[in-house]
């Protein structure tokens, strides 16, 4: 077994509360245990050093200032600047190590997170929007490092610097002391509310911010149809209603933001102003020095920060967990399609990477490739009919074979079982005599190479996208690969095959992609070829081109090509027709133009007899 | 793997991430004036709310002030003769700053937040607006992709300003005003020590701005890079578990992140490194002014009060600057979120509205079709010239269709009559009047455009359907269904016509979206229907079902026909084989058939391959 990354991921009994989620993901924080006990240890210091200054402040007032003694200003405040440096030093080396550690966890999680997505089957991908994916792996992921650095450090802190410094109050005058933290108290809740409904209206505002950006979406990417049938101002209407929305969801944010603000400017100037009539009753009472009442108030005034951000920490602890839930909901799906000894263990901690083929697959080329569809039947989730029914075809090797039918037959759900992007509900389908969920994913993918009808191209240069499944392919193998796809193009590109194509590079045609796309199947060199109507945005004079080279290379791979156009049928050893979830007729062109009439309507051959 | 490890990304023209100097002036020159337009109808407001930011500063101040007041003067009669009455007045005018204060930060706060998310409404619905307007040319050379991020992420950025970063910045400025201005007052002695603080903070900032900028940038362009992998990866899923390429993306998306982690790292450690620095200034001046504060005490220059209040106001000094350090990634990506707004709001759309619109005359109630002609018409993109000179003269309900190479300008002479785009010269007109004199309404009422690109929009099937005349009932939404042969698949969806779509139309097929497109512009009955390559996903019977519809439904209109399949062209009344932009051949299908041109050629070759 090659070594497999297990994920950090602990395996919960069925529901867990969204705490509990967070602490699933614990095990992403194992490996910084030493930054976090530096840490936590440099944040006590900060907050012991930081209460410190105003008790010399009260030496000062007290002890020098009161007995006119110059010779201790010097080494109290020399104390004073040593106690702010090591604080500041303290604070610095604790964000220093934290910004370090927070941002490796959380890449550390996205990677997981991507390998995890990229093992889930298509059907998968189908169900979920990829915004909702990406928000995940970014949002969510802010939020849970957001806490992991600052939330969680605090949440200890804080708690501790609160009970120190009242604890320092009783200290300078209990009563007083007491009255001040009996006061503060209640900030806490009342925080911890104001933040609640603060979080609420956010995330209406992001959910409506969702929603308006999935209009902006659709216009951008639509704005041709748009254009083309005049539904501007329907779009523009559409657009302000829903930004209205946002608009009035931020403006009650605003509101409750500046109650909010009012309410802690109002805190600690009430503390300062009861702090002032009491503590001058003290000094009157001498119970207090006015060194005393000084140090008393800078040291309240240090009560304001624990308290009002444990509202903030608390709602950042509650956002991360609701962030880990959304992110344990990946990580707890299973993948569908698996190595048989993989299988389903949701028991089990779940192993990441996909095996290596472990040899190469074919010594002689030509001689594999034998593909069987033994009674395979497949229904989408949910449909009430099934897509394929019956299908049983034959491909001995090195045959090509074009499937064809009428528009939505399962001719592309039927390609997709070859390559294991879906398995059948029933039946089997057999590669050169094996089950193809017996064979190794890794091996299975290697033998069999696809170009589907929407060229999928990616960011990156026309060699990448080309040697997408070939990665060790040499120039030669490459430049024959194109040649053949009649994708020679390439070089004229401003940098050559260098030249970055995909959404956010060069923009291709249609056609120029799709021929892209069959450049990388070729390349591959499978000893089955899945091709889903290829050549459908080719102009006739480039795809009889392409034809006539395809011809060549279907010669030593057993393929199966679906086409609507006669011309691409000319390329089959045999034709299949696709119809009622079953291979309804098969045999070569001519015979079935003449024997079945649904073939010869979707071959529509007559009309054009007739005229020629 | 090659050497270089960004290797596979390939080469592409970026835009110029760092700019000059001049256009960074002309960028920041051309984003105020568009925050100018903005703001302009609420000055008032604006004037109000600066107004309230002072009075809030001004009562914040007056607290630590009335205590040392209360120090000094109000507590020695406490304690000389059991006098109250000085102390209590002390604490009143402390209880009505504090209540000003409360007023007058809610005021500010929820005046700011209506203020600039109005600002903001506005931005968005004039972003909309202008990018609806922008000619195709625009969008396409834009990219969809910069059209939506400029209007989510960067009017986020500015929302986000509005929201938390404006009101602490100014507070934060004014704060460091008055404070300043307070003390120095108070004792200009002890202010000055103060004040000397400003020199190391100054130089503090102005490296941490310069730093941060960069740093900024840098985690910006990682997390894209990161994310447009990402989303690439899930949408192509079929295509990465298919060439087993799981592997190799794990490597470069872990390469990604590794970028990203190390630039936001050092990002995080700017301020891990600004904050605390600020907080040492503050610091070591507070020793400095605890040891010479008690020494002007001792001496008798000041009074025990005004110390105090030197260093309460201390800790209101420095703090709000470390909420500027949180606050300059809002503001920066707030900054240039703008200015690439005002990039897109200053582009004019090359396919403007008519100023004196005109208006075309009744259709016939016989011939519903209008009668198009192209005027001696050159077009091309940038430095190629794709139609020379063309000239055409499209009949009243004539089917044209255009054949020819990649290239020769089919789709050109499509968008045109579109007015994706203007002619360079020339002029296209419909029943004599040029497009440009039409206003759009008017035009895409009589011109309906059909592309092999079906988007579908979210809602329902009928919806979908329905864009093509949004007053259509639901039985006309049927009929236009049933005419193109797509009221069968309809009807067993799950829930009908009132089937959503899903994403995109993810859970029809491209020939099913294709005929959804077909319903949409048999319901628009335009006078001119334009087909771009639009039965090619189609089957050969669905094909012809929509090919009877034009024939029986749209015969009496106009309509030019663009394809690849030669049974495609068989419908039409004339056939134009165009090269390079120029009409080679011209005439009827039959009499083309039986010339000695390119058509003619490509039918026996055609023809051929059936056999």
């Amino acid at each position: 077994m090659p070594p497999v990354t297990p994920l950090r991921v602990t395996h919960a009994p069925a529901r867990v509360r969204s705490v509990g989620a967070l602490w699933r993901l614990r095990g992403y924080l194992e490996p910084f245990r030493i930054q976090m006990i530096v840490m936590f240890a440099a944040a006590f210091g900060a907050v012991a050093a930081a209460i410190a200054i105003p008790l010399l402040t009260k030496a000062v007032i007290d002890g020098a200032i009161g007995h006119g003694d110059k010779r201790l200003l010097v080494p109290l405040s020399l104390a004073a600047v040593g106690l702010g440096a090591a604080e500041a030093l303290l604070n610095l080396i604790r964000r220093w190590i934290q910004s370090g550690a927070v941002a490796s966890m959380e890449k550390t999680i996205r990677d997981d997170l991507y390998a995890h997505l990229q093992r889930l089957q298509p059907s998968f991908h189908d169900q979920w929007q990829s915004g909702q994916l990406l928000s995940r792996a970014t949002t969510d992921l802010s939020a849970i490092r957001r806490f992991a650095g600052f939330g969680l450090i605090f949440l200890v802190t804080n708690v501790m610097t609160f009970i120190a410094v009242v604890a320092l109050l009783i200290h300078l005058n209990w009563w007083l002391g007491l009255i001040t933290g009996v006061v503060f108290a209640p900030v806490v809740p009342v925080c911890i509310r104001f933040e609640k409904r603060y979080r609420v209206l956010s995330r209406r505002v992001q959910d409506q911010q969702g929603d308006l950006a999935t209009l902006i979406e659709e216009a951008a990417t639509g704005i041709r149809v748009l254009k083309a049938l005049g539904r501007g101002p329907q779009a523009a209407a559409r657009h302000g209603a829903q930004a209205t929305d946002v608009y009035q969801t931020q403006v009650e944010k605003a509101s409750l933001l500046g109650s909010f603000w009012a309410l802690l400017d109002l805190i600690p100037n009430a503390v300062i102003g009861l702090t002032i009539v009491l503590g001058a009753i003290a000094v009157s009472r001498h119970s207090l020095t006015i060194g005393g009442l000084v140090a008393f108030i800078t040291l309240a005034l240090q009560l304001v920060w624990p308290v009002e951000a444990l509202g903030y920490i608390i709602a950042s602890g509650q956002e991360a967990a609701t962030a880990a839930q959304r992110i344990l909901e990946i990580f707890d799906a299973q993948p569908e399609i698996t190595d048989k000894d993989q299988g389903h263990h949701p028991e089990r901690t779940v192993v990441l990477a996909a095996k290596p083929s472990q040899a190469p697959l074919r010594s002689v080329p030509g001689r594999r490739g034998h593909l069987v569809f033994d009674h395979v039947a497949f229904s989408y989730p949910g449909a009430a009919e099934p897509v394929l029914r019956d299908v049983v075809l034959d491909l001995p090797p090195g045959q090509t074979v074009v499937l064809t039918g009428a528009t939505g037959s399962g001719k592309s759900t039927l390609l997709q079982l070859v390559p294991r992007l879906a398995d059948a509900s029933s039946g089997s389908v057999r590669l050169d005599g094996t089950d193809i969920r017996d064979i190794p994913l890794d091996r299975l993918r290697a033998a069999v190479g696809c170009a589907f009808e929407d060229a999928t191209l990616f960011s990156a240069s026309v060699r990448e996208n080309v040697t997408f499944g070939a990665p060790d392919a040499d120039e030669d193998a490459v430049e024959a690969a194109l040649t053949a796809a009649q994708a020679r193009f390439a070089y004229d590109l401003p940098w050559g095959l260098d030249t970055r194509i995909g959404e956010q590079g060069m923009a291709l045609s249609g056609g120029q992609r799709q021929r892209i796309a069959l450049a990388r199947a070729i390349l591959a060199r499978p000893d089955v070829l899945i091709l889903d109507d290829p050549l459908s945005a080719l102009d006739v004079h480039t795809e009889e081109r392409v034809t006539r080279a395809l011809r060549e290379i279907l010669a030593g791979a057993t393929a199966l090509v679906v086409a609507h156009r006669p011309s691409t049928v000319a390329l089959a050893d045999t034709v299949a027709l696709l119809s009622g979830g079953v291979i309804a007729a098969s045999g070569n062109h001519r015979d079935l133009l003449a024997s079945n009439p649904e073939y010869a309507a979707l071959m529509d051959v007559e009309d054009l007899e007739k005229s020629a | 793997m090659t050497a270089d490890a960004n290797a596979w990304r390939g080469v592409a023209a970026e835009k110029a991430e760092e700019v000059s100097a001049g256009l960074a002036a002309l960028l920041r020159e051309r984003s105020r004036r568009v925050l100018v337009d903005l703001l302009r109808p609420h000055r008032r407001a604006v004037i109000a709310t600066v107004s309230l930011i002072v009075v809030e500063s001004l009562a914040a101040l007056a607290g630590p002030w009335l205590v040392g007041i209360a120090i000094d003067d109000g507590l020695p009669p406490l304690l000389n003769s059991h006098d109250a009455a000085p102390l209590l007045g002390i604490a009143a005018a402390f209880a009505f700053a504090v209540a000003v204060q409360a007023v007058t930060t809610r005021m500010f706060v929820t005046m700011t937040g209506r203020v600039g998310q109005r600002v903001v409404l506005e931005l968005r619905r004039q972003l909309f607006g202008h990018c609806l307007d922008l000619d195709v040319a625009f969008h396409e050379s834009y990219t969809s992709g910069r059209v939506i991020s400029r209007q989510t992420s960067d009017i986020d950025a500015i929302s986000d300003l509005f929201e938390e970063g404006l009101d602490s910045l100014i507070a934060a400025i004014l704060t460091l005003l008055l404070v300043g201005t307070g003390m120095l007052l108070l004792d200009w002695q002890l202010g000055l020590v103060v004040l000397a603080g400003f020199i190391p903070l100054t130089w503090l900032t102005a490296w941490f701005r310069r730093e941060s900028a960069s740093s900024y940038r840098r985690t910006r362009e990682a997390i894209a890079l990161v994310i447009v992998h990402f989303v690439e990866t899930f949408g192509g899923i079929r295509a990465v578990q298919a060439f087993r390429r799981e592997k190799r993306n794990s490597a470069i998306f872990s390469g990604l992140g590794q970028d990203y982690c190390d630039a936001s790292t050092h990002a995080s450690r700017l301020i891990a490194v600004y904050g605390p620095c600020i907080s040492l200034v503050g610091n070591v001046i507070t020793g400095v002014v605890l040891g010479y504060g008690g020494l002007l005490v001792i001496d008798g220059d000041i009074k025990v009060g005004v110390l105090a209040t030197f260093l309460l106001y201390l800790q209101r000094f420095f703090d709000p600057l470390q909420d500027v350090s949180q606050f300059y990634n809002t503001f920066q990506s707030a900054a240039s979120g703008l200015e690439k707004i005002s990039g897109v709001l200053d582009q004019e759309p090359a396919v403007p509205e008519p100023r004196v619109p005109r208006t075309p005359p009744e259709r016939h109630a016989t011939s519903a079709g209008r009668r198009v002609r192209f005027e001696s018409v050159t077009f091309g993109y940038r430095d190629n010239l794709v139609l020379p000179q063309l000239d055409l003269d499209i009949p009243a309900g004539q089917t044209l269709a255009l054949v020819g190479e990649t290239g020769a300008g089919k789709t050109t002479i499509a968008r045109l009559l579109g007015r994706f785009y203007d002619p360079r010269s020339g002029r296209v007109t419909l029943d004599a009047i040029d497009l440009r004199e039409l206003p759009d309404a008017v035009l895409r009422a009589e011109v309906t455009v059909i592309t092999q690109e079906n988007f579908l929009f979210e809602g329902s099937v009928a919806d979908n359907i329905r864009l093509g005349r949004p007053d259509a009932s639901a039985g006309e939404v049927e009929t236009a269904a049933r005419m193109i042969g797509a009221h069968e698949f309809i009807a067993a969806l799950p829930e009908g016509y009132d089937t959503p779509v899903g994403k995109r139309g993810g859970r029809l097929s491209a020939g099913q979206r294709q005929l959804i497109s077909f319903a949409r512009a048999f319901l628009a009955a335009p006078a001119v229907l334009v087909l771009d390559e639009a039965t090619s996903l189609l089957d050969i019977p669905s094909e012809r079902l929509v090919q009877s519809a034009l024939r029986t439904v749209l015969a009496d209109r106009t309509a030019v026909i663009i394809a690849h399949r030669l049974s495609t062209v068989a419908i039409a009344d004339r056939v134009l084989v165009l090269d390079q932009g120029r009409i080679t051949e011209d005439g009827t299908p039959g009499e083309l058939m039986a010339g000695h041109g390119e058509y003619a050629a490509l039918h026996s070759s055609w023809a051929a391959s059936l056999a």
